[in-house]
């Protein structure tokens, strides 16, 4: 080498092991490697938090599943000599302004409730975050039509714009349009109403994510757009639309009742919390209990979900762990 | 030291990578930015070129567009050429371009933490090359994971392998980027600012690996750097950029005993030396020009000390001195002829 080297010469001394040497001294897990979802469950099955909601999900999908097996009472057989009995001993959660068993309703509720929480909120976030790390990821032009598509959806007031929708379905039905399709345009209209709200959140995420030097870096190996978006921006977008996801389930389940109240979503002999809680509201001071049982029901169900969230975010960020 | 740059060793077919007269505006609703005027510079093979400037002088610019990552908009290319092998980059599809880049042409980054992806392990990320390129399985991917970080002298890559990033330290972390980008055996390497964020200590390292790598693999190294201290022992040639242009152009040795240009010069003097303690340290005053503002000219005479009134009119073009020597200094012979 020449003497130009002068000013950095102390400096290139082969001073070779500053930095190896504090390798190999800490002790290391053998672990198999696993890759970011098998990493996350590992981490999962020792959160106390991951471990109770799922236990609270699971009790809540079997009863939604099997509701007979909780309650033998009929949710639908009135006994108005009992309307707005309290709890007792015969029926734990008392009757409801038709005399009918509130436990048994709660029971039997558990199922709209819950299809209606977890699908309409897996569809709204699904589109979203799809439409939202395309707009997001692609910018420029593509972004900008996503953008004021989604804000379409966003300006139209929810219960406005879900009347719309469901009246314009059903408008030649008479009666009872049957459960199922019921149930299927509650879903679908909760999605289409709220999905430019994740769009909006992953849309930023994905942008800041997208600005991140390895994103740069997957470019310069050669990585496609596709394998950049879901192997790069995906993960490092995806903690604040599953805190919205835990959070939007209460609120579906919700909207679900004030769709209910309005004449629009489920109706009887369909029995969910949100009909309950709607037909509750003439009796608030009369008859507590009313309100009482399926709210309670609503918030530990939602509450569940919130945790589940909340490890699942833990549990995909590597530096928490 | 070598010296490749004879004008007439090797026809410009055989060149690794030759970018000539690169132009790249930044434009935004207001006004347009000229950060590259013109950047003509090659790399062979096996050789080491380091390109030396201030930061906004267009170094990582010229670079991003040499590996297609500039972010279009606000960058355009509104001129020029980029050759690897003789193929014309510029004009090649996007498919084409990426098939290139990790197989042929890699980089590596300044800051080794953000650019590597914080949510999986580092073996995870050398392993995807192995297998989304090479479609090989899990496992030998994992292997070959392994031995590139054995390759970049990680030890105990076996268990570092299932670590993530920010269970690294800074060299570590830079050696695995190392490791991520050579997976493919690319035979150009552009390092931008490899060395920036590190410790002394450890940016000798990781110079000392960089350029053992690129003799082992006979690969053409593209180094960026502001700091002159970091080419001096591994730099074959070395390119002056500022505002956008290249100053001055010579092997290590002749830039570093007679810089050819009162930029190098300047960068030259503000090294804090032992032997001028006491001193005060000589700075270059002034700052760059603003890339949608050039002045007329020679872009560097506002802050020239030996600026004349040609200076502030003609712009010097980029002129042969001999022996692979370039300059872009109206007074560029005076400056290698001084005693």
């Amino acid at each position: 080498m020449t003497d130009s080297g002068e000013a950095r010469q102390s400096v290139l001394e082969p001073s070779a092991t500053t930095e190896e040497s504090e390798a190999g001294t800490a002790p290391r897990k053998t672990e198999k490697q696993r890759g970011l979802w098998g990493e996350a469950w590992r981490d999962l099955r020792r959160r106390p938090l991951f471990i109770a909601s799922a236990i609270l999900i699971a009790i809540l999908l079997v009863i939604a599943a099997f509701p007979g097996l909780f309650a033998s009472a009929d949710p639908n057989t009135q006994l108005l000599s009992k309307a707005r009995q309290d709890p007792s001993g015969e029926a734990w959660f008392g009757y409801d302004h038709l005399g009918r068993d509130i436990y048994a309703r709660v029971i039997h509720g558990a199922r709209a409730s819950i299809i209606v929480g977890v699908f309409s909120t897996l569809l709204a976030v699904l589109l979203g975050s799809l439409i939202g790390l395309v707009g997001g990821y692609f910018g420029g032009k593509t972004d900008s039509s996503l953008s004021r598509f989604a804000e379409i959806f966003l300006g139209l007031p929810f219960v406005l714009g879900a009347i719309v929708i469901l009246s314009t379905f059903n408008a030649g039905i008479e009666g009872n349009p049957g459960t199922v399709r019921v149930m299927t345009q509650v879903v679908v209209t909760i999605g289409i109403l709220a999905w430019p709200i994740s769009m909006r959140i992953m849309r930023s995420a994905a942008i800041t994510s997208k600005q991140q030097d390895y994103v740069k870096a997957a470019k310069a190996l050669g990585a496609s757009h596709g394998r950049i978006i879901f192997r790069h921006i995906l993960p490092n977008s995806v903690a604040p639309v599953m805190v919205y996801a835990t959070i939007a389930l209460g609120q579906f389940i919700g909207l679900e009742a004030t769709l209910s109240y309005l004449g629009l979503g489920l109706r009887a002999p369909v029995v969910s919390w949100g009909i309950m809680i709607s037909d509750s509201q003439n009796y608030l001071f009369s008859a507590p209990h009313m309100l009482l049982f399926p709210a309670m029901f609503l918030v530990i169900t939602v509450l569940a979900f919130v945790m589940l969230g909340d490890a699942v975010r833990d549990a995909l960020d590597p530096k928490q762990s | 030291m070598s010296t490749k740059d004879e004008k007439a060793g090797g026809s410009p077919e055989s060149r690794l990578l030759e970018v000539d007269d690169l132009h790249v505006e930044f434009r935004s609703r207001e006004e347009t930015a000229h950060v590259l005027n013109g950047v003509s510079y090659h790399v062979d093979a096996g050789e080491t070129l380091a390109v030396l400037g201030e930061s906004g002088s267009g170094k990582s610019v010229t670079a991003q567009t040499v590996m297609g990552i500039l972010d279009t908009p606000p960058g355009h290319v509104t001129g020029g050429s980029i050759r690897y092998r003789g193929e014309e980059m510029l004009s090649a599809t996007e498919q084409r371009r990426r098939e290139l880049r990790g197989e042929n042409t890699a980089m590596i980054f300044q800051d080794a933490l953000s650019a590597l992806n914080p949510v999986f392990t580092v073996g995870f990320q050398i392993a995807e090359q192995f297998r989304f390129r090479r479609g090989m399985s899990r496992k030998d991917a994992m292997a070959k994971a392994v031995e590139m970080l054995d390759m970049v002298q990680i030890p105990n890559a076996g268990q570092r392998v299932k670590e993530f990033p920010h269970q690294f330290s800074g060299g570590m972390r830079q050696r695995a980027m190392i490791a991520m980008s050579l997976a493919l055996d690319p035979d150009l390497l552009i390092a931008d600012e490899p060395t920036t964020a590190l410790d002394v200590t450890v940016q000798a390292q990781i110079m000392d690996l960089l350029d053992e790598l690129r003799r082992e693999r006979d690969m053409g190294l593209v180094l960026i750097t502001h700091d002159l201290g970091v080419v001096a022992e591994v730099a074959d040639r070395i390119v002056v950029m500022y505002a956008g242009r290249i100053m001055e152009q010579a092997d290590a040795h002749s830039l570093y005993s007679q810089p050819g240009h009162p930029y190098t010069e300047g960068l030259m003097e503000s090294i804090p030396r032992l032997d001028m303690k006491g001193h005060e340290l000589a700075s270059i005053k002034g700052l760059p020009p603003n890339p949608s503002d050039t002045p007329p000219g020679c872009p560097f005479h506002p802050r020239c000390h030996r600026a004349e009134d040609e200076c502030r009119e003609k712009r010097p073009e980029l002129h042969d001195l001999g022996a692979g020597r370039l300059s872009a200094c109206h007074f560029a012979e005076e400056l290698i002829s001084r005693d």
